[in-house]
């Protein structure tokens, strides 16, 4: 049986048919076709597949997509602004923040969270922020670096 | 930050090298941080089947029987797939280099050697239709005694795990049934020395657990070819396994891969290509083989599991005069890679220093365990694991700091390895010296001074100048106990004098500063030497 949802994917309107019982990961990937999104474990351990739902770090593997009717989810693929990368995209290049990249778009999306609540955390509240999320080239060093520049920047903006 | 000793080596090439040191971005990052780079599952087909495999429940089991009558008829299921549609139903990994013998089957027909070992694969609609039908195959056993144990497996009358090697033992070169490294007189050795240290060490297996787990997607092409989306470490090596397993020319499968979502090893084994490649002739359709996270942790193969023995025969002023060491890979129930770990191995011993008189076997031992592959320096890192706590145990036993110890024993410039190689280019001690003045580790003059240019000799391994005949250094020495005086060449190492020895008590380490005080009294017989139970840990024999 399959259940029409409508959400706001990266501030676009998306309206699709899902399985009862479909996760949202499933349905950003096979059937709104939004590839950023990774699955590592498919069981809410690694971290990988994190989105932002009503800005909100979750766990998009084990979370039913049905559950996401009317609300605003946020992906990698919408962090870009045309030509322009979001800070933190840069400043992962920048620090080499990422070797095979497929924690990458988690590990961003737990950041954004993050800066979005508290643009200036401590390296303490960075550290707890990116927790959830498991690198295993484990560059967790450049990581914490690329998300405290940021933060940092935002300082020198509002300073 | 880095910084460059390029004087070590600035006779033996221009400064030319404007890349280090400078910042270059990943010609991939782009891809990662917007979530753009092409892994292998990120390419969409219309009607994608899924393959699911049935995997045998015991260590060793005999298979009596296979129904899969009620599987076939399960809701999605498009095709089951059993041993016997296997082109080429065995393989080992490394016979495209004529390595070995083919010895493990890519579904499993008569016997399962390992918990986690495929027997069947169910092509279906959706994942999930893929894993309810495989819950309906009923599989009948005859479990086996198994073995899990490496030194167990090669003893008489242990259960044979792989028919290709019945002693469970790989066979290096047709005959034999381990590696070997001879180089001077062990024995020898051992009673010309002072102290003697032995140990053991273990490794247990270590999993990958990339973030990507493994997997591919076989897409039907034209002309009879298939193009393969792979998360492979090794493209061409995983194309020409997949070809051989299916008796397929090479030209007709298209690999297609490269961003691989982390793999330190983990993703050179062919894990999945070949039967999804299998399952999308058989259905003629796009398959998707993807290895769930409980798979990979389970049934990937891990860095493989090393048994180490290591006795040591030290000189009171800190040479190593002997060097024994035996060790058994376990390779799990098949192959792979793991013959090739232990040439590694045996190439690595006796670890970076000069070191008169060499014996090491070296065993690839086969067990009823999930098969090893490679995974980072395989091989060599367990080793390196043991030498290394040897060489502190040693540094304890003669009173030395562990450091300078080391450094004394270090490769030089012409010294003869144990391999029958020059060594060339040595530049471990001025390491060692710019890592203990980074440490603020105090170093005395003499290491200070210390260099791999000079001091180095053929004849410090007790070997003839020029000569490839081994000659002991022992040879010269035949009373065992009389200490050997320091070959010319060598920086000569004053001990400091001991503290009084105590008798039960074991030593504490060396203090991470302090000058190095002895841990016990080197200087009695050889029947009062100390023997280590553990890092550290001393008593008398
Ligand atoms: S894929 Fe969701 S937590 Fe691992
Ligand atoms: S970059 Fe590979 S897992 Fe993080």
């Amino acid at each position: 049986m399959k259940t029409p949802i409508q959400f706001h994917l990266n501030g676009e309107a998306v309206a699709t048919f899902v399985e009862s019982g479909a996760n949202l990961l499933d349905t950003l990937r096979e059937t709104v076709g939004d590839l950023s999104v990774k699955g590592g474990c498919w069981q809410g351990t690694c971290g990988t597949c994190t989105v932002l739902i009503d800005g909100v770090p979750r766990l998009s593997c084990v979370t039913l997509a049905e559950a996401c009717a009317g609300k605003s989810v946020e992906t990698t693929a919408g962090l870009r602004r045309g030509a322009d990368l979001h800070p933190l995209q840069q400043a992962f290049m920048d620090r080499f923040a990422a070797q095979c990249g497929y924690c990458t778009p988690g590990m961003l999306m737990a950041a954004k969270a993050l800066l979005d609540r508290n643009p200036n955390p401590t390296r303490a509240e960075v550290i707890d922020a990116l927790c959830g999320n498991i690198c295993r080239c484990t560059g967790y060093e450049p990581i914490i670096q690329a998300v405290m520049d940021v933060a940092g920047s935002d300082n020198r903006r509002r300073a | 930050m880095l910084e460059f000793r390029k004087d070590i080596f600035a006779d033996e090439r221009d400064d030319s090298l404007v890349e280090i040191g400078q910042p270059t971005a990943r010609q991939d990052i782009l891809g990662h941080v917007t979530g753009t780079s092409p892994y292998y599952d990120d390419h969409r087909f219309a009607n994608l089947l899924h393959l699911k495999i049935l995997r045998s429940p015991h260590a060793h089991a005999r298979i009596r029987s296979i129904d899969d009558s009620v599987a076939a008829r399960a809701p999605g299921v498009k095709r089951i797939i059993r041993a016997a549609d296997v082109p080429v139903n065995l393989n080992t990994l490394l016979s495209l280099i004529q390595f070995g013998k083919d010895d493990e089957p890519s579904l499993a027909s008569d016997v399962v050697r390992y918990k986690g070992e495929p027997i069947l694969g169910i092509v279906a609609t959706s994942e999930r239709a893929a894993l309810e039908a495989l819950a309906l195959v009923r599989v009948s056993y005859d479990q086996l005694p198994a073995v899990l144990d490496v030194e167990e497996a090669i003893k008489a009358g242990a259960p044979s795990v792989n028919a290709t090697y019945p002693k469970n033992t790989f066979e290096y070169y047709g005959k034999y049934d381990h590696q070997k490294l001879r180089f001077g007189d062990v024995e020898a050795g051992f009673r010309q020395a002072d102290i003697v240290i032995e140990d053991r060490y273990q490794m247990s297996p270590i999993e990958h657990a990339p973030t990507e787990t493994n997997g591919s997607i076989t897409v039907p092409d034209t002309n009879g070819r298939y193009i393969v989306y792979t998360s492979t470490q090794a493209l061409f090596f995983s194309l020409d396994t997949a070809a051989k397993i299916n008796a397929v020319q090479s030209n007709q499968l298209h690999f297609i891969g490269g961003t691989v979502g982390g793999g330190f090893g983990g993703k050179v084994d062919t894990l999945t290509e070949p039967l999804c490649i299998l399952a999308a002739r058989l259905t003629g359709a796009p398959v998707r083989y993807r290895l769930s996270r409980h798979e990979e942790m389970q049934f990937g193969s891990p860095r493989g599991a090393e048994r180490i023995y290591v006795k040591d025969g030290l000189a009171k002023d800190g040479r190593i005069v002997a060097r024994s060491v035996r060790a058994y890979f376990d390779s799990g129930a098949y192959t792979r890679l793991s013959s090739y770990a232990v040439v590694k191995c045996v190439a690595h011993i006796p670890g970076p220093y000069t070191i008169p008189n060499v014996h090491a076997d070296v065993y690839c031992v086969f067990t009823n365990r999930t098969p090893a592959t490679a995974m980072r320096g395989f091989g060599v890192t367990a080793l390196d694991f043991a030498l290394e706590c040897q060489m502190d145990k040693g540094a304890v036993a003669v009173g030395m700091d562990p450091l300078e110890f080391r450094m004394l024993n270090m490769y030089r410039d012409g010294d003869m390895k144990a391999h029958r190689r020059e060594a060339k280019n040595c530049a471990l001690i001025e390491c060692a010296q710019v890592a203990a003045e980074k440490a603020n580790w105090p170093l005395r003059d003499e290491f200070r001074r210390m260099s791999s240019r000079q001091g180095g000799s053929h004849e410090r391994a007790g070997v003839a100048d020029r000569s490839r005949t081994p000659q002991l250094a022992s040879a010269a020495k035949p009373a065992p106990s009389t200490p050997p005086s320091p070959v010319p060449q060598r920086v000569a190492y004053e001990r400091p004098t001991p503290a009084a020895p105590t008798r039960t008590a074991p030593p504490s380490p060396p203090p991470r500063s302090a000058p190095p005080s002895p841990a016990a009294s080197p200087a009695g017989s050889t029947h009062g030497a100390p023997r280590f139970s553990s890092v550290f840990g001393t008593r008398r024999r």
